[in-house]
């Protein structure tokens, strides 16, 4: 496409001339640039190299306030204190040793330890601040901010540190704070700068990690003018931060107390819920931890020891333990039978102390055998060789399909650390895990909850609620974030049949309180607040053929580590449920004897909120309820809990 | 210009065309791109693998995509320039749909392992429709109202789209660039002098308006004006990158503290500095010498491309050539005017130092456009 030479000739005239115009402008446009440029880093270079290096302006995070725990009263459970520390920045301080050295002569830092953190302290960035020293008195802190113009690089500071008021009630469901460490940077995507803050605090177990998000807040921004040697000369502006959330929980601080304490000093745990709304009121394990020593750092002495006991105090044995159900397994199995048809609630099965099957013997827990059972019998006086003959017409899939239902063998979805998934045991199960069929042998042990059956104390817990109020209980630990109520999760009614679901409930009432019941030494005689329940005893060991010849030892001859683990799961009161306990002592021997009554009192003490009147015990054991009653070392939560200062 | 250039007959032929491209400007890029490989690599803490290989690979990609470019006779491109424009606009409707935002407020779009920022393909696609659309009008038409408003709206469609993206240091260069074509074409001083006094008038009612009972718009808005026309009134937002790389910038003084000396590393609060903040670790560590050859450089590429185009004969090839220096010169001369804290804080990169692949990429295919009219003009 040409076009005619007058055309073009004119219109390169035109764009040269608009050409050179533009150039022109351009031009203007560089030289602007240039005497711009001239005038900051020639005539004003002096200026910006002073903001640059000197009296500089810099950006400081202000750390958020963590969020606060409170109990369902409002009671405070997790807080936060003053902390005075001091921290050294090796850019400002230039000479660190001889500033090192200085400092030890304010406050006391051993040669060994001088030397690590001299060590460390040339290791990591010279621009972050590294902690010397933390959790100074007040005294050892003014000395060290009277002399601070003599050490540069050096700042005492005051921050926020995490403070569990009762101490050892809440550690396992709240956990504990750490500061961050380069394996919990590394776990974090894109980390927030909030955790470049030395010895930034987060949660490293239970609620505190898992409501880590909710509980850290957002930082706020401080601008402040520096001198040369790093030392903040004003604060030009400050922004801040937005504290973390405040939970409230489910858990009720006296109840919990109570729990906690009732415990005592065995390896067990409890878990109270309420059955009409799912909130977990207490849950316990024992023997618990102060939480505030991991805060602080904890020894190494101290750590070990805790690491090594044998009873387990790190573990929350609520809902990471797993154990045999034993016995209280059996209302799964009943209601399995009975949905499938193959027993009625009248029905009778005999019991001669033992079925033979495929060549072998299952004993019933009473030698001598039971007679005839109706299914309210054989939960009252729990006999086994009516789970025995009835589990052989149900089968296991049908029975863990019950259990699941009931809330066992599944992974409940609360906020703390390692919740245990527990087990329902199918013949599908049984062939992908170890390869070999499913015979009904082991169908009879699981009738039993012995076998393959393994349940924490918050399934058995759960599944206490589903049966008392037949609906489906889902458990909850958070009750409002921020003052935001959540509401609690939809309990659709289980579909069970209401006269199986009676049936089950009138045998765990005859348990506590029928003549014949193997808890009836726990009942609880004001009428309108009758418990119903159901014990259990799993054995963790063998019994040999010719140790049944000789008579099954007693447990107080065992090792404690294979006497029987003591269980027992219950709801009160009977007649309308409101409050449902599992409870599992391990190794504490016979679930009638060791689980049952520690049971009751923590469902009276939930019904009465408070320790209840004698009144509600049987005549004969009120004495002793006095007495135990008496020797309780119990909180009065409307009394502050001690500061950190005055326990140091 | 060798007396034996005039004696050709006819646009060079084949491989032959190689003799005849624009090489001091070839030279002249990659030593700008050079510079800012140095500069990723310095900015990156001393790794090459983090920002420096990856626009390495860019600028090979970009340079091979030039020569093909240009080894294509300019009316070829002429004849695809309202595609290309339409092109683009589809680009950037989709991006609207389609499209993901990135850092700031530019939106990416992602084709296979491709990421397309579509602004910066209307950016030259937009200077090619001109550039034809001129070349295609006649000459006593230029400055006629119905001719002008054409390509006001070849402009103003693209630049609303990018506004909403939003992104509006991207569409000021539309209308900047778009405005530099038609005054190259030659349309009458009296529309820019209109625009203008309208533009300012418009400017000093509304300033004019605050506090009074006819307030024109909301006292918000009005504080979003403030902060974006003085950044220190809102330190610890806006203002606080236009801050500290004032003070990277000045305290570079004469030679600069001397590569990967820079302090600008230890300003990790500077979230662009790989990208359109650049020039403030270059000034820091080179120091007036250092910024200055930059500037230099860029100036030279601007002077070959004027000069290529006065003395190209073929209007389109002119016109196309002006516009995409221009275009070339709003780059730098927005984002150094920004970092020198002479604008206000846009987004707008450094022309082939920042970070960047789109913006890279685009810019050697315009050049490659520069250089086939180059090699393609009429003898």
């Amino acid at each position: 496409m040409r076009r005619s030479p007058r055309e073009t000739l004119e219109s390169t005239r035109r764009i040269s001339r608009r050409g050179l115009m533009l150039g022109a402008i351009q031009a203007g446009t560089v030289a602007v640039l240039t005497l711009r440029m001239r005038s900051m880093q020639l005539a004003h270079a002096d200026e910006y190299r002073l903001l640059s290096e000197g009296n500089s302006i810099k950006i400081r995070l202000i750390p958020p306030a963590r969020g606060l725990i409170h109990d369902r009263n409002g009671y405070l459970l997790a807080g936060n204190e003053s902390n005075y520390r001091v921290t050294i920045t090796r850019e400002d301080a230039g000479d660190v040793a001889s500033v090192f050295a200085q400092l030890r002569r304010l406050i006391a830092i051993s040669d060994a330890e001088a030397e690590t953190m001299l060590a460390d302290i040339r290791r990591r960035s010279p621009l972050t601040p590294f902690t010397i020293a933390d959790r100074l008195s007040w005294e050892e802190f003014s000395r060290i901010a009277v002399n601070a113009p003599a050490l540069p690089g050096i700042t005492p500071e005051v921050g926020l540190s995490r403070f569990y008021p009762r101490a050892a009630d809440f550690a396992h469901s709240l956990g504990y704070v750490g500061p961050v460490s380069d394996f919990d940077l590394g776990r974090i995507e894109d980390p927030d700068p909030l955790l470049r803050i030395p010895r930034f605090q987060i949660g490293k177990i239970g609620i505190e990690t898992k409501m880590e998000k909710a509980l850290r807040g957002r930082a706020g921004i401080r601008r402040v003018e520096v001198n040369s040697a790093g030392r903040e000369m004003r604060e030009l502006s400050r922004q801040e931060g937005v504290p973390g959330d405040t939970l409230q929980l489910t858990l009720d601080y006296r109840l919990q107390n109570y729990v906690q304490t009732r415990l005592g000093t065995d390896s067990a745990s409890a878990v109270v819920m309420d059955v009409t709304n799912g909130d977990i009121l207490a849950m316990a394990s024992a023997p618990s931890f102060d939480p505030n020593l991991f805060v602080r750092g904890i020894s190494t002495t101290a750590y070990r020891a805790l690491n090594e006991d044998d009873h387990r105090p790190l573990a929350d044995k609520s809902v990471q333990g797993l154990y045999p159900p034993g016995s209280t397994y059996k209302m799964v199995v009943a209601l399995a039978a009975m949905e499938a048809g193959v027993i009625e609630p009248k029905e009778t099965v005999r019991c001669n102390g033992y079925v033979e099957v495929g060549g072998r013997k299952f004993h019933c827990w009473r030698p001598a055998g039971h007679g005839n059972m109706t299914l309210q019998q054989s939960l009252e006086q729990s006999c086994d060789v009516f789970y025995y003959e009835v589990s052989q017409r149900v089968g296991i899939d049908r029975i863990s399909d019950m259990a699941r239902r009931l809330g066992i063998g599944l992974r409940h979805d609360l906020p703390v650390s390692a919740v245990a998934e527990g087990l329902a045991p199918t013949t599908a199960w049984k062939k992908r895990r170890y390869g070999r069929d499913w015979v009904v042998g082991d169908t009879l042990n699981s009738a039993i909850g012995q076998g393959y059956v393994l349940t924490s104390p918050l399934q058995l817990a759960v599944m206490a609620a589903r049966i008392a109020s037949g609906r489906e209980v889902v458990p909850r630990l958070i009750r409002s974030q921020n003052g935001v109520e959540i509401a609690p999760l939809d309990a659709p009614p289980l579909e069970i049949a209401p006269e199986y679901l009676a049936a089950v409930r009138a045998g765990m009432e005859a348990v506590v309180n029928a003549p014949r019941g193997t808890a009836l030494a726990s009942r609880i005689v004001t009428a309108s607040l009758r418990m119903a329940g159901k014990t259990g005893t799993s054995q963790v060991r063998n019994i040999s053929a010719a140790e049944r010849e000789s008579g099954v030892s007693a447990n107080e001859d065992l090792p404690w580590e294979q006497r029987d683990h003591a269980l027992f799961v219950a709801y009160a009161p009977a007649d309308a449920p409101k409050y449902a306990v599992a409870l599992v002592v391990e190794h504490g021997g016979g679930g009638s004897a060791v689980a049952a009554p520690q049971a009751r009192d923590m469902l009276l003490f939930a019904m009465r909120g408070g320790l209840p009147p004698l009144s509600d015990y049987p005549e004969n054991q009120r004495t002793r309820i006095q007495s135990q009653h008496d020797a309780m070392d119990l909180v009065d939560p409307d009394v502050p809990p001690p500061s950190a200062s005055e326990r140091a | 210009m060798s007396h034996l250039d005039y004696g050709l007959k006819s646009p060079p032929t084949g491989i032959r065309k190689l003799l005849y491209l624009n090489w001091p400007l070839i030279v002249l890029l990659a030593a700008v791109s050079s510079v800012g490989f140095l500069m990723l690599y310095s900015v990156a803490g001393g790794r090459i693998e983090v920002w420096a290989e990856p626009q390495m690979t860019r600028f090979a990609a970009g340079m091979a995509a030039m020569l093909i470019i240009a080894m294509v006779p300019i009316w070829f491109w002429r004849n695809l320039s309202a595609l290309a424009y339409v092109f683009a606009l589809i680009l950037l409707i989709a991006v609207e749909f389609f499209g993901d935002v990135g850092m700031g407020a530019q939106r990416w779009l992602e084709i296979g392992p491709l990421r397309l920022q579509p602004s910066e393909v209307m950016k030259i696609a937009l200077v090619m429709a001109l550039a034809a659309y001129y070349d295609w009008l006649d000459l006593e038409r230029t400055s006629r109202l119905v001719w002008v408003i054409l390509p006001v709206l070849l402009i103003l469609v693209p630049t609303a789209l990018v506004l909403s993206q939003p992104d509006l240091g991207t569409s000021l260069m539309l209308v900047m660039g778009g405005g530099i074509i038609m005054f190259a074409a030659g349309v009458s001083l009296w529309y820019f002098g209109t625009v203008l006094a309208i533009g300012i008038a418009g400017i000093w009612a509304v300033l004019l308006s605050r506090g009074t009972s006819w307030q024109l718009l909301r006292d918000y808005q009005y504080r979003r004006i403030d902060v974006f026309l003085d950044p220190a009134s809102d330190p610890l937002g806006a203002g606080y990158n236009i801050t500290q790389a004032q003070i990277a910038l000045g305290s570079g003084g004469w030679a600069g503290r001397g590569f990967m000396q820079g302090t600008q590393s230890r300003l990790n609060f500077l979230p662009e500095k790989h990208t359109d903040f650049i020039f403030t670790t270059l000034a820091e560590e080179f120091g007036f010498i250092g910024g200055i050859s930059l500037l230099a450089l860029y100036t030279l590429i601007l002077a070959f491309c004027i000069h290529s185009a006065l003395s190209n004969k073929d209007r389109y090839a002119a016109l196309l050539t002006l516009g995409i220096g221009a275009t070339f010169f709003l780059y730098f001369g927005v984002n150094m005017g920004m970092v020198m804290g002479l604008l206000p804080v846009v987004g707008v990169p450094l022309p082939l130092v920042s970070y960047g692949g789109t913006a890279m990429l685009i810019l050697l295919m315009a050049f490659g456009l520069v250089q086939s009219a180059h090699v393609h003009r009429p003898r």
